[in-house]
């Protein structure tokens, strides 16, 4: 089949076997209507280069290696390891034959970016359709190679051969693929191997280049090193949204090798080392405009209600209010409740808080510019180069080392921006790297959120009614799981003005949401007088929710009796992103001493079929691990139009001291796709925690984080 | 402060040119290019950084290059002899302690020192001696089980 190859514009498929060396490639087709929605995803502008309909493609060489091609970025969810795996299983090779070329966008197709747990559900599956193709190629051309029957064929360890025959007499994939210019294209139809029959996906393989990391090895973006390459240090504003009203720059150039560079409000140094940088920003004597009236983080809850952006409202299912019922008729009067509860749930602002800060090397030369830079959206990131320095896409190349770390904060390109315009004003390689107090203060935050939901419920445990509104902090995870008897819930997202740069964060509404519904929940059971977990069991009919509880219940031992007075056991969990999580915690609270410990937490999780155990284990351990922050301590200040947190000194992050005793259950559904698990991991530690905090000490606590300052009476 | 003409790196004398303000990870990483040692903070704060001084753990972002002398530097890129791990990265990698990576050179580095200084660390020596140090992945269980294992392999040795 002839199939353009869009990796670059203009480029044919000859070019790119010359680029690569002759083979077998196959190339995995999207349905155009979902590439046009990824690119809308991806915030592509007019102009910009239309998404292509290849999402990623497979290479073997006439060496037999095997090379494969994607958008995607590891930053830590190790999916460098996991999309290995998917190729491996299907091409019946070793893992280490595998070798994952991921996020250049010279080099890889299109990909709106590594976001919103899909590079599991989309990406592997896509890439075990394209290995399991090439392996049915490789075997069409070993039975002429062979003159064998082809049903007689088996393949292992990159070898074909007759089965009961001699294994000498196999032949390699590089024999096959010599000389050969081959092209296929699949799609979603192509038939891959069940995981019920997995025997490299589905079992835990070691981080592929773990070794790398170990030792010190892996270059990420902050650590490169171009020849002739300066640092650059930009001026920050005194405020947000404050302009220069007045500069003088005279001291900064008169600094033995520091270059000033200023374009409008955009000011900086370009200086041979990252000190003399830092020095020359410093002597720059600059007046800027006072901020005008924000809100700070001490009335930022009031604010977000009174500031609704109007028409900004979502139902909680694709726009409306309640969904209609599926019979068209009104929805009847809800039963009368014997309990009913109305209560407000709020989440502060937090930072994402990478341990790699923003970080951009790039170089500029003869009007091709080259950026190394740490983000989730390598093509985002041209797009929004090509915007900001007004040229065309084209001449843009993004590459992205395995980065230290995003949980959605990395979708955007500050540093790479930065850095290109330095190198563009000096016509040198540049590096910039955000100081963390930059990273504190100039990236994007999670938003602040408060949910209001009202509830009621008959003595016997049946939910009657069910209302939650969310303002500002986002949709995902406001639709109850929860059924509700004889009547329809209903939800309303509201957007809001808001004083700070809000955007993705690891299951950022999802986590808010979960926390005010399950803690809601938890109160509702206190008022009925049942137990928490039961109360949640008589109001699912999800299978595999109710499989997480009972597992995460049993593991954790619920409805045993406590070590001692002070201990509270609390409950919670949700879905998200077809999982489904279960939290059980125990706390040790004092309000005297205002102290509170997390003593143990119990996860069960399903996430479909399980693609690397241990990986899986290691992100749900340090979903919690991360969650533990927001809930309890984690929180960004501000007043008048500046962060007045920015250190690690005083924002608060978890460390060794705050680890519980953790232990994960995974429910291994081998008969159900796999789903990702960066994200839903982490919505269900904060509600458990907080269930266990009034369980164990009688204080309710509505608001995340909760025990800032500590437990208060 | 005046300038550095050379450190002792890794057992090795290595001449430099760095005026003595600066800090010690600044010259490791840019103009050694002995990058495994990272900026995290910059404030001592998350440990990012931990190189050894004469043994002692130190945080490199905030130590100017200048105050160093003849003091032995032992950073990340120095654990390995012939091409062989130290037994505490093997042991990071059989217990899987990273994600994405970036905290790991230190945090092998602040394990490493307690590991000179004390064979048998219990769960709480090792949370106090390293409760410095951030993994934002949360990947702390595993670390302290890694620093466990690699304790076990050097007692057998």
């Amino acid at each position: 089949m002839e199939t353009p190859l869009p990796a670059r514009a203009g480029e044919s498929r000859r070019d790119f076997f010359k680029t690569l060396g002759s083979g077998v490639m196959v190339l995995f087709l999207v349905p155009a209507a979902l590439a046009q929605e990824a690119g809308s995803a991806g915030r592509r502008r007019r102009g910009a280069q239309a998404p292509s309909e290849v999402s990623a493609w497979l290479h073997i060489g006439e060496d037999g290696a095997v090379t494969v091609f994607t958008g995607k970025t590891e930053v830590g969810q190790n999916i460098r390891t996991s999309l290995t795996q998917a190729v491996a299983e299907e091409l019946r090779v070793p893992v280490s034959a595998i070798k994952m070329l991921m996020a250049d966008t010279d080099l890889v197709p299109y990909d709106a970016g590594t976001f919103g747990s899909q590079t599991t559900s989309q990406m592997a599956s896509r890439l075990h359709r394209v290995a399991a193709a090439a392996r049915e190629v490789l075997l069409d051309k070993a039975a002429d190679y062979l003159k064998a029957d082809r049903a007689s064929l088996t393949v292992a360890d990159g070898k074909i051969f007759k089965a009961n025959a001699d294994r000498r007499q196999a032949v390699t994939f590089g024999q096959l693929t010599k000389g050969q210019k081959f092209t296929k294209t699949v799609d979603d139809s192509t038939v891959v191997t069940p995981a019920s029959q997995w025997t490299i996906a589905g079992t835990s393989v070691p981080k592929v280049d773990g070794r790398a990391f170990v030792t010190g090895r892996h270059k990420y973006s902050s650590d490169l090193k171009l020849p002739g390459m300066l640092f650059a240090k930009r001026l920050r504003p005194a405020s947000f949204g404050a302009n220069i009203v007045s500069i003088d720059t005279k001291a900064a150039e008169a600094m033995e090798g520091a270059k000033v560079v200023r374009e409008g409000d955009f000011v900086g140094v370009v200086a041979p080392g990252s000190l003399e940088a830092e020095h020359a920003v410093n002597a720059i004597k600059v007046e800027w405009s006072a901020p005008e009236e924000q809100p700070s983080s001490a009335n930022i809850f009031e604010y977000l209600r009174q500031n609704v952006v109007p028409g900004g409202g979502r139902g909680g299912r694709e726009g409306g209010a309640a969904p209609a019922r599926a019979d068209g008729n009104e929805p009847v009067a809800a039963p009368v409740a014997d309990q009913t509860l109305k209560q407000t749930y709020t989440v502060a602002y937090i930072a994402h808080t990478p341990l790699e800060p923003r970080a951009a090397v790039a170089d500029w030369k003869e009007d091709k510019l080259t950026v190394w830079t740490g983000t989730q959206r390598p093509f985002g990131v041209r797009s929004d180069l090509a915007n900001a320095l007004g040229i065309p896409e084209e001449r843009i190349r993004v590459i992205v080392p395995d980065t230290g770390s995003g949980y959605g904060g990395k979708h955007t390109g500050e540093a790479a921006i930065e850095a290109a315009r330095f190198s563009r004003a000096v016509g040198q390689p540049v590096k910039l790297v955000w100081t963390r107090q930059e990273e504190f203060t100039w990236a994007y935050f999670r938003p602040a959120g408060v949910i209001d939901i009202s509830s009621g419920a008959r003595n016997d445990g049946t939910l009657t009614s069910w209302e939650a509104t969310n303002y500002q902090s986002g949709n995902s995870g406001l639709q109850s799981p929860y059924k509700i008897s004889g009547g329809d819930q209903k939800t309303t997202f509201h957007s809001t003005r808001g004083p700070l740069s809000i955007g993705s964060y690891r299951a950022l509404a999802s986590t808010a949401n979960h926390f005010a519904r399950e803690v809601h929940m938890d109160e509702m059971a206190r008022l009925l007088k049942m137990d928490p977990l039961e109360f949640r069991l008589k109001n699912l009919s999800n299978e595999r929710l109710r499989a997480v509880f009972e597992a995460a219940a049993k593991a954790f031992g619920w409805g045993t009796a406590k070590a001692s007075a002070g201990h509270g056991f609390g409950i919670a969990g949700g879905t998200e992103k077809n999982s489904y999580i279960a939290t059980c915690a125990e706390v040790l609270a004092d309000t005297a001493s205002g102290t509170v410990k997390v003593l143990r937490a119990v996860t069960a999780f399903d996430c479909g079929a399980v693609v690397n155990p241990n990986h899986l284990k290691n992100q749900i351990e340090g979903a919690m691990m991360m969650g533990l922050g927001g809930a309890l301590f984690e929180a960004i200040e501000f007043k008048a139009g500046m962060i007045t947190n920015p250190h690690l000194a005083d924002y608060r992050v978890p460390r060794f001291t705050d680890l519980p005793k953790m232990e994960v259950v995974l429910i291994d559904r081998k008969d159900i796709a796999s789903a990702g698990a960066g994200e839903t991991p982490i919505v269900g530690i904060a509600p458990a925690v907080g269930n266990a905090i009034f369980d164990a000490s009688q204080v309710r606590l509505r608001s995340m984080p909760m025990v800032p300052d500590g437990l208060k009476g | 402060m005046s300038k550095v003409a050379e450190l002792q790196v890794n057992g090795k004398t290595v001449p430099v040119s760095a005026e003595g303000e600066r800090s010690l990870l600044s010259v490791l990483r840019d103009d050694l290019d002995l990058t495994g040692s990272k900026y995290g903070c910059g404030e001592g704060q998350c440990g990012a950084c931990t190189v050894l001084l004469d043994g002692a753990p130190t945080r490199s972002c905030l130590y100017p290059v200048g105050s160093v002398g003849q003091r032995k530097i032992t950073t990340i890129e120095g654990l390995e002899t012939d091409g062989q791990l130290h037994p505490l990265q093997e042991a990071f990698l059989k217990e899987d302690a990273l994600q994405c990576g970036y905290c790991t050179s230190g945090m092998i580095m602040a394990g490493y020192a307690l590991l000179q200084k004390n064979r048998d660390p219990s769960e709480n020596e090792i949370i106090r001696a390293m409760t410095g140090n951030v993994c934002r992945c949360g990947v702390y269980q595993r670390i302290i089980a890694a620093i466990r294992e690699g304790a076990k392999t050097l007692q057998a040795k």
